[in-house]
């Protein structure tokens, strides 16, 4: 069934290209083509993905809290989320008078494009990838800071004063977060050689790197998650929206479909950070092997490799959510003195430990 | 020894999160300490305390008759005027003339279920039902007249 | 649009925002005008009397048994204590003794009263930082009592249980075992509380040192309950004037030195405690005996001033009532504790961030019907 299924995706986007190769003569034309229909398959993905992680979020954070959760609509309250989808769309989407209409306008559709345009190099499962391009870490990194820009964008186009003091907290929180996050995925660059994703991917065949890597690489990996959870805009770190003290940050002034657009935007983070986290630390559709056990080995090579990557990611995500549904919130000082004093040095210190680790070549 | 204290932080305050974490992943992991109450299906089984206070009510026994003399002691008593007790004037066999309700009207609208007019009524004729679904689409609905339709004073109260 | 003027930018480039009236921080309708340079708070400025429903004027033609029950509106969470003031007053001008088993049912109730304020208070406050989850973990200890309330007043919120001259009814026959049970259930989850919040780093950064009162500041802005006794002054009512038997009760009076928000709020904690002391302490011992003392159909008090002042669970309440010897007060005027505690909102708030702001009033505990009454 493993085999089957990779032979089945591979071999499915090769007889498509063959097949419209042969429709189609023109070489710009037939690109243009295949991309919009990965276009299409990666919005076909997506909207399903955020059904379930808002459901998964609401589970989880209703049984932390003693509670059911959505119960009422569909089976065990399946399709509330697609109720509550429907509402988004059917309500008004309200533009200030006095905002930046444009702008406003624009912003949730940055947001979005931005955190789907992240997704391209993803590995889904073995030989399934939208776009393995030789700098993918790169490409991740520097594409997911442009969507600082939406959120400025919604908070200085709202004309409310809640929505741009979030959108300036946001703005210092991403700069700054982007270090760390940066420094963490170095560190697993340093250790393969390689910024392509798929060579990330090969290079942990024999072991996972959060294994291989022994502690550095481990504190890497406790920093990607705390940084990228900050960059992302969720809870501990949400000062962006903080509901409490800005009653929703920059997003106060959008409804209907606009605000959904954000909602959306903030799964797709979500999953894309856990399906990084995931693909560097965690050997993303590796199977788990244990060194010479042939026997176990075998019967993990047996579950298909997209399995391997999404239990893996969504196993990430729910630490993510449980930060969320446990911790307070950190005050805006308090969040840049923990990058700043905490996170970057020790990243920093992190990397040389890499390094010699690299050169040395103490690693399984 | 800055070294020392920045680690000891670090680790103290990694402790600190991690022990509440374990507390809301005790919770996530064993589902039956979930408390949720589903409301509107567990009418049947919901049953409301004896002293819960939902709303102004007169018993009547099985002959149609209350306790309710017309002294509008609970009117009186009442902070809000929600309660109007209009009276007749009643001719018994022997001729004489007595008083008694013609309407005790009850706005639970304006009721604060304080209780006031329970403890003040000298008879015992209202007392509070534990009803708690009150809600209607018009407010004149909520509008009641507690003695039941041609009822009578029960024998020997005064 | 120009961003200048006086509800947006001041000439000096300040930022003004208004938390509230709807605002999710300020638990009810209270309107905060700020004033911000960057996020640092220059200048508050509570404006008042959005849900203003004149309890003390309306108090003056209702009869001396009808007029508790809206005290019972004001703060909320004290319905109880609020109605014991006032009974406790008309008793003082009746001269009036209260059978011992009243007084210590009213005292129970007070102290359970006391207990649930706080349990909402402590999931509040860890809403207003951002966690969500402890206020279920409050809620449903709240709960528990909640139906102890329920079964033995009526009601859960607005009991009106005093009644001038002792208390509406006897408790119920299974109170004392239902009590016992919650106070276990209750101190078995203290530790609870510790891991989820009191102990959590980033609960710790947020309150340490944050919204510092000093103890003059406190005195002379008459802050009183918890939030002064964290900045050092000793003024629980329980312990100073007694009343309602707490002179023979066995609690300690809860005084830290400090004057941050987490002092405040572990000087809640501590109080919990208490009351869970003080609880045990009585519900194995509840005297014998009548529940309400005599007191004529129509009360009438004598023509004078009384004066009676209880520690609900916010501070200091004081019940005012002038009487010209008529059926229904000439004047009553509350003393509210929530008012005089929001007057130092500013005192504690000047110089820190918007989110010091937030939890600066959760742990100063307010409830707005009870500033506007
Ligand atoms: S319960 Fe109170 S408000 Fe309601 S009718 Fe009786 S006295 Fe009036
Ligand atoms: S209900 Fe009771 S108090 Fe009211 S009028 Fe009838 S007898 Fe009098």
């Amino acid at each position: 069934m493993n085999q089957l299924l990779e032979i089945s995706f591979s071999s499915l986007a090769s007889s498509i290209h063959s097949w419209l190769s042969s429709a189609i003569a023109n070489a710009t034309i037939l690109n243009v083509v295949e991309m919009a229909i990965a276009g299409v398959c990666l919005l076909v993905f997506l909207v399903p993905l955020c059904f379930v992680l808002g459901y998964m979020e609401r589970k989880v954070a209703a049984f932390m809290q003693l509670r059911l959760g959505p119960n009422r609509v569909g089976p065990k309250g399946t399709l509330q989320i697609v109720a509550d989808t429907v509402k988004l769309i059917f309500k008004e989407g309200l533009t200030p008078n006095a905002s930046d209409k444009f702008l406003f306008n624009l912003a949730p559709i940055i947001v979005v494009v931005v955190s789907m345009l992240v997704m391209a190099p993803i590995a889904f499962a073995k030989n399934f990838q939208l776009w393995d391009l030789n700098i993918g870490v790169l490409y991740v990194t520097s594409i997911s800071s442009i969507a600082v820009i939406g959120i400025l964008m919604a908070g200085w186009s709202s004309y409310n004063k809640y929505s741009l003091l979030g959108a300036m907290r946001s703005g210092a929180q991403i700069v700054s977060y982007e270090l760390s996050v940066g420094l963490s995925i170095i560190s697993i660059v340093i250790m393969t050689g390689s910024l392509k994703i798929s060579d990330i991917v090969m290079s942990q065949a024999d072991g996972w790197w959060i294994f291989k890597g022994h502690l550095p690489i481990f504190i890497s990996f406790v920093i990607f998650v705390i940084a990228s959870t900050a960059e992302i805009n969720r809870a501990p770190f949400d000062l962006s929206e903080a509901e409490q003290e800005l009653t929703g940050g920059f997003h106060t002034e959008y409804s209907g479909m606009k605000f959904a657009m954000f909602l959306l935007a903030e799964y797709i983070n979500l999953f894309v950070v856990s399906a990084m986290a995931a693909t560097l630390f965690l050997g993303g559709w590796m199977p788990f092997h244990i060194g010479h056990w042939e026997a176990f080995n075998h019967i993990m090579d047996f579950i298909p490799s997209s399995l391997w990557f999404l239990g893996k990611t969504f196993a990430i995500i729910f630490i993510i959510m449980q930060f969320r549904w446990t911790f307070p919130r950190l005050r805006v000082d308090q969040l840049l003195n923990l990058e700043w004093k905490y996170l970057l040095p020790i990243s920093m210190v992190n990397i040389i430990l890499v390094t010699i680790m690299a050169i040395m070549g103490w690693y399984l | 020894m800055f070294l020392k204290d920045y680690f000891g932080t670090i680790f103290k305050s990694i402790k600190s999160l991690l022990t509440g974490m374990r507390k809301t992943g005790y919770y996530f992991t064993h589902p039956k300490e979930i408390l949720t109450e589903e409301y509107p299906d567990n009418r049947a089984t919901l049953k409301m305390f004896d002293r819960f206070k939902g709303e102004v009510t007169m018993p009547h026994n099985e002959n149609n008759e209350h306790r309710c003399t017309g002294c509008q002691a609970c009117e009186i008593a009442c902070p809000n005027g929600t309660i109007k007790i209009i009276t007749k004037q009643e001719i018994k066999e022997d001729g004489k003339k007595k008083k008694a309700i013609e309407a005790f009207v009850y706005h639970l609208e304006l009721c604060t279920l304080c209780n006031n007019c329970i403890t003040s009524c000298p008879s015992d004729a209202i007392v509070m039902a534990q009803t708690y679904e009150h809600s209607v689409y018009d407010k004149t609905q909520l509008k009641k007249i507690l003695n039941k339709p041609g009822s009578k004073i029960m024998e020997g109260v005064e | 649009m120009s961003l200048l003027g006086e509800n947006f930018m001041t000439e000096e480039g300040e930022f003004v925002i208004n938390m509230g009236p709807q605002h999710p921080s300020t638990h009810g309708v209270l309107h905060l005008k700020v004033w911000l340079d960057g996020e640092t708070i220059k200048k508050v400025q509570p404006h008042l009397g959005y849900i203003h429903r004149s309890i003390e004027k309306m108090s003056e033609r209702l009869s001396y048994r009808n007029f508790i029950y809206a005290t019972s509106r004001m703060d909320y969470l004290s319905a109880h204590i609020n109605n014991q003031a006032c009974a406790l007053a008309v008793e003082k001008g009746l001269q009036v003794e209260v059978p011992a088993r009243a007084q210590a049912i009213r005292v129970l109730l007070a102290e359970l009263t006391r207990l649930q304020s706080h349990q909402l208070w402590w999931g509040c406050t860890g809403l207003d930082l951002g966690a969500v989850t402890p206020f279920f973990y409050a809620f449903r200890e709240r709960e528990a009592i909640m139906e102890i309330f329920e079964e033995t007043c009526g009601a859960r919120l607005t009991q009106n249980f005093c009644v001038p001259g002792g208390v509406m009814y006897d408790v119920n026959p299974n109170f004392q075992k239902r009590v016992k049970d919650v106070m276990q259930q209750i101190k078995s989850k203290y530790r609870e509380y510790e891991e989820i919040l009191t102990g959590n780093v980033i609960f710790e950064n947020r309150t340490k040192g944050v919204g510092y009162l000093s103890k003059e500041d406190a005195i002379s802005f008459g802050v009183t309950g918890p939030t002064a006794r964290a900045s050092g002054i000793s003024c629980d009512i329980r312990k100073w004037f007694p009343y309602d038997g707490y002179e023979k009760l066995d609690f300690e009076e809860v005084v830290m030195e400090g004057g941050d928000c987490y002092t405040r709020y572990m000087a809640r904690i501590e109080e919990m405690k208490q009351s869970v002391h003080i609880i045990e302490q009585m519900i194995d011992n509840l005297p014998e005996g009548d529940i309400q003392g005599k007191t004529k159909n129509v009360i009438k008090l004598p023509k004078g001033e009384f004066y009676q002042k209880v520690e609900t669970a916010r501070g200091e309440l004081g019940v005012y009532i002038v009487s010209d010897g008529a059926a229904s007060p000439y004047r009553i005027k509350y003393r509210s504790p929530n008012f005089s505690n929001l007057s130092a909102l500013e005192t504690m708030s000047v110089g820190t961030k918007i989110g010091d702001l937030v939890a600066i009033m959760a742990t100063i505990d307010l409830v707005i019907p009870d500033i506007d009454r």
